[in-house]
C-alpha cells in the first residue's frame, strides 16, 4: 500500500491556502487538512506550491537520428526534474516524424522510459518540405494519437498548403502548430534585425517576419474555421497582432518561450552563439510586450522550445553554429523571475499557462487537469524561496547550451508525481513510472 | 593591452596612441634598412579564412619589419576546407606557440570568440571580420586623414586628433565592416561623419550612430567635406535587388568625372578622395578620381604597413603584453568583460 500511497502535508494548492492532498493508486485519493497518515509517504509540503504538472507544447527531443544531441531518456528525465509530466516531441527528428511509424516510435520510447508523457508531434509536410502534406490522418489515428502538426523549425509559408493543413485537421480535432518564419525576409538571418545587428554587422531577422506570417495564418484560420497555435511568438507586433484575431474570436493559441520573457539581443554582443536561437532574442520593448501578453491571456501557454545541441555546435563562429537553447530544467524558475516576482501573475497563472492550457491546445488526456479528488495524479512540488545557480554540466539533459548559465534563478522543483508516482523527489530523479505490460492506449 | 578587435570600444586616448606609434613607424620605412627588432623571436599568424591578398601582405610586411616570425595559414586548401574547426585550428596555433593571431574571417565576431574563449591565449588582431568590423583599415584611414588634417592647420600629426574634419563615406554601409570602424573610430577622433548611400545599403539601425545619414550625394558635397571615402560596390548586389542597376548606382551614388570636377567647382581644393581598395573603376569611383592629385588610396596602402607595425608593436612589445614599455594604458583593445563574462 506504501509503495504507491502519498501524502503531501500542507502544501499551497496553486499557490493559495495550505492544504494535504492524498495520492493513492494514480490519482487524488484526497484533499483537505489532517488526512489521516496511515499507510503513506508522507511529504511536508510546508512551504511547498502545489501545481499540476506541466505540459510543455514545444520540445526537442532529437531522438530518432540526433542521440548525440538528446534522447528521449534524457530529455525526459530532464523534463521530469523540471516538473513536467508531459512534453510534446517536435517533428524535426530524423527521420522526420512524418508518419504512422516515426511517431509511434517515438510514443513507445517515451513509454519505455517513464519519466513523462511523450506526445509526438506530427509534420504538417513531408520531410518538413513544405511542398506535400504529410499523412496527418494516419498520424492521428496511430498509438500516438497525435492532434498538434507542425513542421517546427520551417514554416509552413506556402500559403496554399497551409490553408489545407488547416482545414485538413478538422477531420480530427487537430492543430496546426506554425513556426512563422517568411523565409525569404530571413535568408542567412542571425540575431534580429536592430541597432545591435546594425553594429555586429550580423545578418538581421526582422520582426515583420514573423509578423506577417501570423497575420496571414489568423486571417486563414478565420476563413475555414480552424484551430491554429502559433509557437515561440517572440515580439511585440506578433502580440498584438494575437491579440486583435482573439478579439475577432479567431480560434487562436499562442506560446513564448521563457528565454524570450527574459534575454534580449544586447547578449549577441559577446558573439557567444549560447544566445544564438529562432527566432532569437529580440529587444526589452519585446521582452515587456510578451510579458504583458502572457498576463493578459493574448498569449496562451509556455513552450520551452528546448533545443539540446551537442558542443561542437556552439563552439564555433556565431554564423556557424546551431539555432536553440536548451529549457527544460530552467522554466519554471524563469517563468517565476519573469512573471510571478514581478507581480504580473499567480501561481494559479502560472497553472493556466504551464499546465491546463497547454494540456487542452494538445488534447492531452489526463494532463492539465485540477487538483481536485479523483483527477490524475499528475502534481509537482515547489519551492519558490529556493534560489540556484544554474550550471549546465549539472543538468539532465545532454545539451549543455543554456543562456542561463551562471545566473542566478528563483524555485525550483522539489518533488514531480507523474500518474501518482514520484519520478522526482527531493528535488533529485527518482524511478520512472512503469506502464502497465499490457497498453492500453 | 590585450587585443585589437573592433574601434566600437577604442578610448581617443588609446587610438592616438597607436597613430603616433604609427608616425615612428612610419619613419623606419623612410630608412634604408627597414627592419627594427622589436618583436624578434616572437611569432605572428597571419590566419586568413577569407582571401584578401592586400591586407595579408600589408601585416605580413609590417610583422617582418619588427622582426617577428610570420606564418601565413590561409584557410582555404588546408585543414579548415577539410572541416576542421575554428576552435581546433586555434588550438593548434596555440600548440605551436603563437605570440600573435591576425585573423581574417568572412564570420562577424569569429575575432571575438577567438579572444574570448581559451581555446588560444595568444593576441588577436581583427584584420576584418564577415560585415563587422575591419579596425587596421580604419587605423590607417584615420593616420592618412591626420596627415592632411594636421598639415592643413599647420600643426604636428603627433598627438592631434580630426577634430573638425569633415568626412563623408559613399557605398556599401550594409555589407561594409570598413564603414562601420571608420563611423566610431572617426567620431571618437573628432570628425563629423555622414554617410552616403541609397537606403538599401544601409543597415535598420543606422540613425542610432554617431553620424548623418544621407541618400544624396551632391548634396553633401555641396555642403561642405574635406574627405570623400569611397566603399567598394559588388556588382552582384544588382541580384537580390539592392539597386536596380550597377549604371543606376554609378550615377546616383559613384564618384565620377563631374563629381570630381564639382570639389573644383565649390571650392573645396583641398577635399581628399580616399578608397580602402580594391577598387571597382567606373562603378564607385571614376579613374580620374583615382588618379587624381586628391586621391590617397596609395598613400593609404603605404601608410597600413606603419599602423599594423604599431599595433602588433603595442600588442606583443616587453617582456609581458601587459608591461609593453610604449603602452601603460590601453585596456579598451581588450572587450570589456561584459562581452566576455557569458
Amino acid at each position: 500500500m506504501a509503495e504507491n500511497t502519498y501524502l503531501i502535508r500542507g502544501a499551497a494548492i496553486l499557490g493559495g491556502e495550505a492544504q494535504d492532498l492524498l495520492i493513492h493508486d494514480g490519482v487524488i485519493a484526497a484533499r483537505g487538512t489532517d488526512l489521516s497518515e496511515e499507510g503513506a509517504t508522507v511529504i511536508d509540503g510546508k512551504g511547498l506550491v502545489a501545481l499540476p504538472g506541466m505540459v510543455d507544447v514545444h520540445t526537442h527531443l532529437r531522438e530518432p537520428g540526433r542521440e548525440d544531441a538528446e534522447t528521449v531518456e534524457t530529455g525526459t528525465r530532464a523534463a521530469a526534474l523540471g516538473g513536467f509530466t508531459a512534453v510534446h516531441a517536435m517533428a524535426n527528428s530524423n527521420p522526420v516524424a512524418d508518419t504512422a511509424g516515426v511517431v509511434e516510435q517515438v510514443h513507445s520510447l517515451g513509454r519505455a522510459s517513464g519519466w513523462v508523457d511523450v506526445r509526438p508531434v506530427g509534420a504538417v509536410t513531408v520531410g518538413l518540405a513544405g511542398e506535400q502534406l504529410a499523412e496527418l490522418g494516419a498520424m492521428a489515428d496511430s498509438r500516438a494519437q497525435v492532434r498538434m502538426f507542425s513542421d517546427d523549425g520551417m514554416c509552413v509559408h506556402d500559403p496554399v498548403l497551409m490553408r489545407r493543413a488547416l482545414e485538413y485537421v478538422k477531420a480530427f480535432d487537430g492543430v496546426v502548430a506554425q513556426h512563422a518564419q517568411e523565409p525569404r525576409l530571413t535568408a542567412g538571418a542571425q540575431m534580429n534585425e536592430g541597432t545591435v545587428s546594425a553594429v555586429l554587422g550580423l545578418t538581421g531577422w526582422p520582426a515583420v517576419a514573423e509578423e506577417s506570417i501570423i497575420a496571414r495564418d489568423v486571417l486563414l484560420t478565420q476563413h475555414v474555421g480552424s484551430r491554429l497555435h502559433v509557437c515561440h511568438v517572440s515580439t511585440a507586433g506578433s502580440v498584438e497582432i494575437v491579440r486583435w484575431a482573439k478579439a475577432r474570436g479567431i480560434n487562436v493559441t499562442a506560446e513564448v518561450t521563457p528565454h524570450h520573457l527574459l534575454l534580449t539581443d544586447e547578449l549577441v554582443r559577446s558573439y557567444d552563439p549560447v544566445y544564438k536561437v529562432n527566432p532569437p532574442l529580440r529587444t526589452d520593448a519585446d521582452v515587456q510586450a510578451l510579458r504583458e501578453g502572457l498576463a493578459d491571456g493574448t498569449i496562451d501557454v509556455i513552450g520551452t522550445d528546448h533545443a539540446p545541441h551537442p558542443s561542437e555546435h556552439k563552439e564555433c563562429e556565431w554564423a556557424q553554429a546551431a539555432m536553440g537553447m536548451t529549457g527544460l530544467e530552467t522554466a519554471l524558475s524563469v517563468v517565476q523571475e519573469t512573471m510571478i516576482e514581478t507581480g504580473l501573475m499567480t501561481w494559479a497563472d502560472f497553472a493556466r499557462v504551464t499546465s491546463f492550457t497547454p494540456a487542452a491546445i494538445g488534447r492531452v488526456a489526463d494532463q492539465g487537469r485540477p487538483l481536485e479528488v479523483g483527477e490524475p495524479a499528475n502534481v509537482i512540488l515547489v519551492d519558490p524561496a529556493a534560489r540556484w545557480t544554474v550550471d549546465p554540466h549539472k543538468m539532465a539533459t545532454m545539451g549543455r547550451n543554456s543562456p542561463f548559465k551562471g545566473r542566478e534563478l528563483p524555485g525550483s522543483v522539489v518533488a514531480t508525481f507523474f500518474k501518482g508516482h514520484p519520478t522526482v523527489l527531493d528535488g533529485r530523479l527518482n524511478t520512472p513510472y512503469k506502464h502497465p505490460a499490457v497498453s492500453s492506449n | 593591452m590585450k587585443h585589437l578587435l573592433s574601434t566600437e570600444n577604442l578610448v581617443a586616448s588609446d587610438a592616438i596612441r597607436i597613430l603616433d606609434t604609427a608616425e615612428e613607424m612610419s619613419a623606419v620605412g623612410d630608412r634604408e634598412v627597414k627592419k627594427l627588432p622589436a618583436l624578434r623571436g616572437r611569432t605572428v599568424v597571419n590566419l586568413f579564412f577569407e582571401d584578401s591578398t592586400r591586407t595579408r601582405i600589408s601585416f605580413e610586411a609590417a610583422a617582418k619589419r619588427l622582426s617577428a616570425d610570420v606564418i601565413n595559414f590561409a584557410a582555404k586548401g588546408s585543414s579548415v576546407s577539410k572541416g576542421e574547426s575554428l576552435k581546433d585550428t586555434a588550438q593548434t596555433l596555440a600548440a605551436m606557440g603563437a605570440d600573435a593571431v591576425v585573423i581574417r574571417h568572412w564570420a562577424s565576431g569569429a575575432p571575438h570568440r577567438l579572444a574570448a574563449t581559451d581555446w588560444i591565449d595568444a593576441a588577436v588582431i581583427n584584420a576584418g571580420d564577415g560585415t563587422h568590423e575591419h579596425p587596421t583599415q580604419a587605423l590607417l584611414d584615420a593616420f592618412t586623414m591626420r596627415r592632411h588634417w594636421s598639415k592643413l592647420s599647420g600643426v604636428a600629426s603627433t598627438g592631434a586628433d580630426l577634430k573638425g574634419m569633415r568626412v563623408a563615406i559613399a557605398g556599401d554601409v550594409l555589407h561594409s565592416r570598413v564603414a562601420r570602424s571608420n563611423v566610431w573610430l572617426l567620431k571618437t577622433l573628432g570628425a563629423e561623419v555622414t554617410l552616403v548611400a541609397p537606403p538599401t545599403l544601409l543597415p535598420i539601425g543606422v540613425e542610432h550612430w554617431p553620424c548623418k545619414v544621407s541618400y544624396n550625394l551632391d548634396e553633401t558635397l555641396e555642403a561642405g567635406i574635406d574627405a570623400m571615402m569611397m566603399l567598394r560596390v559588388q556588382g552582384e548586389r544588382m541580384n537580390a535587388s539592392f539597386f536596380p542597376s550597377t549604371r543606376e548606382y554609378s550615377r546616383r551614388w559613384g564618384f565620377d568625372d563631374a563629381r570630381l570636377k564639382a570639389l573644383d567647382d565649390l571650392g573645396m581644393k583641398d577635399t581628399i578622395i580616399m578608397h580602402p581598395g580594391p577598387m571597382n573603376r567606373g562603378l564607385e569611383i571614376s579613374s580620374a578620381a583615382a588618379d587624381s592629385p586628391r586621391s590617397t588610396v596609395l598613400a593609404q596602402v603605404r601608410n597600413g604597413v606603419s599602423v599594423r607595425m604599431a599595433a602588433l608593436y603595442l600588442l606583443l612589445s616587453g617582456d609581458t603584453r601587459e608591461a609593453a614599455p610604449l603602452n601603460t594604458v590601453t585596456p579598451a583593445f581588450a572587450s570589456p568583460s561584459s562581452k566576455e563574462s557569458n
